[in-house]
């Protein structure tokens, strides 16, 4: 059984200009310790459909399924627990105003998981969790870095004891060194955890060395989806030839690779 | 060759409640007439503070303490009058932002922020000569519609168009030197692309230098021709950059070299802890001549 099954999905939001399609018939499903990339550029649908599977958007038709249950409009606390999210800004979406514990404690205190000495033990057990130090619990996020946020936002994630994880463009405000050590962390929680993502990114260098399959995404509309070697490989879509051709790259065997799907971008 | 820049031990900290707090320790780099530079770097490294007084903006900031040399086309920017450092910018150097969107103002029409500046170079510049400059130099950056375009706000035009209206705007009035600080970052990755190869062409044909800042080394390696790579305010490697991408000398760019994913799948890269070779004297890549 699936984790997640998504059927026939589609968000249309009304516009003075006239309805605008989010997301058109979306189908897809998610297995149970899978990494799942969905990849797109601005406007592609991916934050639309990461709002529907986090509750926070209504589909206009269509249906989510969630363990073999359909997920209800209103998310009941126990939906919200199993599916938890991390943002792309480590800086802006941590409270300035309350300490790193109390970000992290919050989602057990919205739940009611616990007493206060089970909360604060569950948040010191979520700081080690992502390689951070257990006090660093009482420390306002302004005064950490980039990375040290990041790992904190996951933190916040974890300690909902989580079954998905939709992970928002985790490492795109992350410097290069930061981003490969968050990436690794991302990689070995899924492995210990047995841990579920939908990883949402536009780099794809990033997609090829974490996710087991890849959704590709334009104008609300999946255009391609398959394991990341096959897409890497032998793209089908156009589209998904052009976004793998346009990433930078820093090495010659990348570039060769690149170039090869140039060309066969060119005769498609 | 001529330098249209030139950097000579260049020091910056800010003067705080705490004390002084030291940002750049000497830095040193110089660019060739027509030559595409980088300066590479992770945040807080002093790329961005390197580019503000090359334009001459810290220099206005009250708790700023610079030391060294900066010339700009033969001319010590330092020993300048505020009012002369500001007549270079927008003229002789112009600089291009990483968020276009919110770099050009949202209450003001493309146009009008374009004659803006194209009047920064002929003061009388009439209003009809000034849109029609205007407009062929948006269709020289490829932007289809150019007078609809000149009538829009920055909000209404997409994230590539602002970038090109930006491009466009940057190289108006022939600058000697253009800044471009993370250009593209905040763009979709095949619009960077375009954005990326718009500029290159575009420089090339106006023989303009360019200082680029950046921490995407994919878009170093395809846009530069040579590579100062900065950590915690120093300089510690320089030289082209096919040699620095070939034969890495310095461990903090190994380091940022191995830690870059790739799309051809090696897996997650092992990286390094930060450590004191990261700050190992400066590597030079001799220029192949």
């Amino acid at each position: 059984m699936s984790l997640l099954e998504i059927n026939t999905l589609s968000k249309t939001f009304a516009a003075p200009g006239g309805p605008v399609h989010a997301l058109s018939n979306v189908s897809l499903d998610v297995q149970t310790g899978e990494c799942l990339a969905v990849v797109g550029e601005s406007g592609s649908g991916k934050t639309t459909l990461a709002n529907m599977l986090l509750g926070i958007l209504a589909p206009s038709s269509g249906s989510i399924l969630f363990e073999g249950a359909q997920l209800p409009v209103k998310r009941t606390a126990t939906h919200r627990r199993a599916i938890q999210l991390v943002q792309q800004n480590p800086l802006s979406s941590l409270n300035p105003k309350r300490s790193v514990g109390a970000s992290i404690r919050l989602g057990l205190d919205t739940y009611g998981i616990g007493d206060k000495a089970a909360r604060w033990s569950a948040v010191e057990a979520a700081l080690e969790e992502v390689g951070l130090p257990s006090d660093m619990r009482k420390r306002a996020p302004g005064g950490l870095s980039g990375g040290q946020r990041q790992r904190v936002g996951i933190a916040r994630a974890l300690v909902c004891d989580p079954r998905l994880i939709v992970l928002d463009e985790p490492t795109s405000a992350l410097d290069v060194l930061v981003q490969a050590r968050v990436l690794r962390l991302l990689n070995d929680l899924r492995q210990s955890k047995g841990l579920t993502y939908i990883f949402i990114t536009h780099d794809l260098a990033v997609v090829r060395n974490v996710a087991d399959r890849v959704a590709v995404f334009k104008s609300g509309k999946l255009i391609e989806l398959g394991p990341t070697q096959a897409i890497f490989d032998s793209p089908k879509d156009p589209y998904t030839r052009a976004l793998i051709g346009a990433v930078p790259v820093v090495d010659g065997s990348e570039l060769k690779l690149r170039d090869t799907l140039a060309q066969g971008a060119g005769g498609a | 060759m001529s330098r249209i820049l030139d950097i000579v031990d260049l020091k910056l900290g800010f003067k705080g409640y705490a004390g002084l707090t030291e940002v750049l320790h000497g830095m040193s780099l110089h660019i060739n007439a027509g030559e595409r530079v980088a300066l590479v770097g992770e945040s807080g490294s002093g790329k961005s503070v390197t580019a503000r007084i090359i334009l001459g903006l810290l220099q206005e900031t009250r708790t700023a303490r610079i030391a060294g040399k900066v010339s700009f086309d033969g001319h010590d920017i330092s020993t300048m009058s505020g009012s002369q450092r500001a007549a270079l910018r927008g003229t002789e150097m112009s600089m291009i932002f990483q968020d276009p969107t919110s770099a050009l103002n949202p209450v003001f029409t493309i146009g009008r922020q374009f004659t803006e500046v194209l009047r920064r170079r002929v003061p009388g510049m009439s209003n009809e000569t000034a849109t029609a400059k205007a407009a062929q130099l948006l269709a020289d950056v490829s932007i289809p519609d150019p007078s609809r375009v000149l009538q829009s706000y920055a909000f209404q035009l997409s994230g590539g168009m602002n970038q090109r209206v930006m491009i466009a705007m940057a190289l108006s009035n022939r600058p000697k030197l253009l800044l471009a600080d993370e250009p593209g970052t905040a763009l979709d990755v095949t619009v960077q692309a375009q954005t990326l190869t718009l500029m290159r062409d575009l420089v090339t044909d106006h023989g303009t230098s360019v200082l680029l800042i950046s921490h995407n080394l994919g878009v170093v390696r395809e846009f530069a021709d040579r590579i100062y790579v900065v950590y915690r305010g120093r300089i510690v490697e320089s030289g082209p950059t096919k040699s620095i991408f070939g034969k890495p000398g310095h461990a903090y760019t190994r380091a940022l070299l191995s830690a870059v994913p790739r799309i051809t799948g090696a897996g997650l890269p092992e990286v390094p802890e930060i450590s004191d070779d990261f700050l190992a004297p400066m590597v030079t890549h001799e220029a192949v001549s």
